[in-house]
């Protein structure tokens, strides 16, 4: 999940985190050259593919799937078949019709917890890497501490007391607690700008801070913008099916932690209906997995550096 | 020393965060569902712990609420956190002792075996970059790590327990056991061990393995090991010695960030598992609503996790003076 630039070492060599904005930027400012960059990287194409797929699921999941996903019309514990692809629950569900269904309620909360976070993130790592000292240390030491409190244990105390929320709960726990790691990363982006010229000239010029910060330093950051999104994304993925998986969720929801938690309460593993718990999670993971892909190859089109070789050759004169 | 005192003073902070967010949740929530809770305990216990309770969860407290909050404070600090619901009329503090070794053992030592397998597979990956090792391990495992835990648990309980047979279906020990230091006894926890502990090694390490491979690909650049190259060294010491130990520091200082993750991962695998470590119990209390063994083990793991950085923190130090002289 993390990218390079908040990992390479600063102190060794200051040419790096100074030249990269300035290529990233040329290369985002026009989203023609964003997907060109997709599509010449194998990685984001795999990314880009699968995250098409959920979409289109979630989008007319009726068109794949016709009828209800909770309704309990067929013989249950069936095993797959022709009619049945995926086989039937306990109750008489359909799993495929279940597994369809439940993509969207995933998509939905990867995508706006990940924007939320993101816009979270921005607005305390920026601020505290532009703003004098005594602002930046206290958003820092705030930013910090969210850290490294560990996260899953807090999200689970917060969603016990509020119980029986539903997915604007989920997606509000999360954002409380996924957007440190990010606001950290942007922050020391923001730091390796705050001297470049452009920046001094715009101060000089007599320009607002706030103009400064959204027209000025947020553009230079658009590839760790995304980054962050697409990290926050698989952060909210992850979490929230692990609540809804032990029943922290809306139990009676659409979705492939709840399905799991049906699963698990119904011991799916022991009673031979192994897709009921193997499917939903395979879409968690391949969802998951969709976004992390993207990440990968982002760091890769952002950083030159870290772009795959091809021959031996290629090592030896870098 | 001043950074010594000021990481200190960074650990109190966060713990202090911890229990106020314990104190004021459930404050916050509408209707107090600590109420709910405290109902049940009618009857149980007597006059002061009975008092203790409501003022850590603000119950038809008297005193003001600043005067509650020091009350909750003092507790705490003192080890004082109230009676399990669920292990009743057990201590707090006497339940979370018996669950904390399991789960130190169980993720501790997964914790350090991914670590180290990671940062090994990242370092040899950029060295051999392009190759066949490099195409094949970092991106598995990278994927892998977008994968839920608690999943992976599960599909491995479906090969390895249910269709083959292999290995026990959960818990730390055989049902019934004695608990000894006997061989048979450490060889049937090594057993139960084993599905639980490689989930989240395959799981976790990933992120280690992503970056020390990208470290390392910007410290290959650097020229002292272009220098160590002209000077004829074996490839195994410039890999080690000069580029290794260099691009581990970000590794070992991101060490404190992935900690977090990787308990958060461990406490779904104990879930799926039936592991009786922290993780378990602490889904069992919110499950039964025993808040005051919920909040205990959110602190708990607070601690440890804190008491584990500051551990990295000593050897950052130790292997980079500069930490210490930047600050």
């Amino acid at each position: 999940m993390s990218s390079a630039p908040a990992s390479a070492p600063p102190a060794s060599n200051p040419e790096a985190p100074a030249a990269r904005p300035t290529r990233a930027r040329a290369r985002f400012s026009v989203p023609g050259n964003l997907g060109r960059a997709v599509l010449s990287n194998r990685k984001a194409m795999a990314g880009a593919t699968l995250l098409a797929i959920f979409v289109v699921m979630a989008l007319v999941p009726g068109l794949i799937a016709p009828g209800a996903p909770g309704a309990e019309l067929y013989p249950p514990g069936q095993g797959a078949s022709f009619a049945h692809p995926l086989g039937t629950t306990s109750y008489g569900q359909d799993i495929f019709t279940q597994f369809i269904w439940g993509a969207r309620a995933s998509l939905i909360i990867a995508v706006v917890a990940g924007l939320l976070s993101t816009l979270l993130s921005a607005l305390i790592g920026v601020s505290a890497g532009y703003l004098p000292g005594a602002t930046d240390g206290i958003l820092s030491l705030i930013t910090d501490v969210f850290l490294i409190i560990p996260a899953f244990p807090l999200v689970v105390v917060i969603a016990a007391y509020s119980k029986g929320g539903g997915n604007a709960t989920i997606i509000a726990v999360l954002v409380v607690t996924g957007w440190a790691y990010g606001a950290r990363q942007l922050r020391a982006q923001v730091l390796s700008l705050r001297n470049r010229d452009f920046l001094v000239a715009a101060k000089l010029r007599g320009e607002r801070t706030l103009r400064i910060i959204v027209s000025e330093i947020l553009p230079n950051m658009t590839s760790l913008l995304v980054a962050n999104f697409l990290g926050a994304s698989v952060y909210a993925i992850l979490t929230a099916a692990g609540l809804q998986f032990v029943g922290l969720g809306n139990v009676n929801t659409d979705s492939w932690g709840t399905m799991l938690y049906w699963a698990q309460n119904n011991e799916a593993l022991q009673a031979g209906l192994p897709l009921w718990a193997v499917a939903p999670g395979l879409g968690i993971a391949l969802l998951g997995g969709a976004f992390a892909l993207l990440n990968y190859a982002f760091d890769e089109i952002s950083n030159p550096a870290l772009r795959p070789v091809r021959g031996r050759g290629a090592r030896s004169d870098s | 020393m001043r950074y010594v005192l000021r990481r200190l003073g960074f650990f109190v902070a966060t713990l202090w965060t911890a229990m106020t967010v314990n104190f004021f949740l459930p404050r916050l929530m509408p209707g107090n569902p600590a109420i709910a809770m405290m109902a049940r305990f009618h009857g149980k216990l007597n006059g002061q712990a009975l008092r203790a309770m409501e003022v850590a969860f603000g119950v038809n407290a008297q005193e003001s609420l600043l005067a509650q909050y020091f009350a909750y404070l003092r507790n705490s600090a003192v080890g004082h956190f109230g009676t399990s619901l669920t292990f009743f009329p057990q201590p707090v503090s006497g339940v979370v002792l018996g669950a904390l070794p399991w789960t130190l053992g169980l993720v501790g030592v997964t914790t350090v075996i991914a670590f180290f397998l990671g940062t090994l597979i990242g370092m040899v990956g950029a060295w051999e970059r392009g190759g066949w090792f490099d195409s094949i391990l970092p991106p598995v495992f990278i994927v892998l790590s977008a994968f839920p835990y608690f999943w992976i648990a599960l599909v491995s309980i479906l090969i390895f327990s249910i269709s083959l047979g292999w290995l026990p279906l959960g818990f730390a020990y055989t049902n019934g056991a004695r608990i000894s230091l006997s061989w048979p006894f450490i060889g049937d926890v090594l057993v139960h061990a084993i599905l639980p502990g490689v989930t989240i090694v395959i799981t976790s390490i990933g992120g280690w393995i992503l970056t020390m491979r990208n470290n390392m690909i910007m410290t290959l650049a650097e020229d002292y090991v272009r220098m160590a190259r002209a000077k004829g060294l074996s490839p195994l010491r410039i890999m080690i010695d000069y580029a290794g130990r260099n691009a581990i520091l970000p590794n070992l200082s991101g060490f404190g960030m992935s900690l977090g993750f990787v308990v958060s991962g461990a406490i779904l695998v104990e879930y799926v598992f039936s592991y009786p470590g922290v993780g378990y119990m602490m889904l069992q209390a919110v499950l039964n609503e025993d808040y005051p063994l919920m909040q205990t083990l959110f602190l708990i793991i607070t601690l440890a996790v804190l008491l584990a950085i500051l551990a990295v923190d000593a050897i950052t130090v130790l292997l980079d003076p500069r930490t210490a002289a930047a600050s």
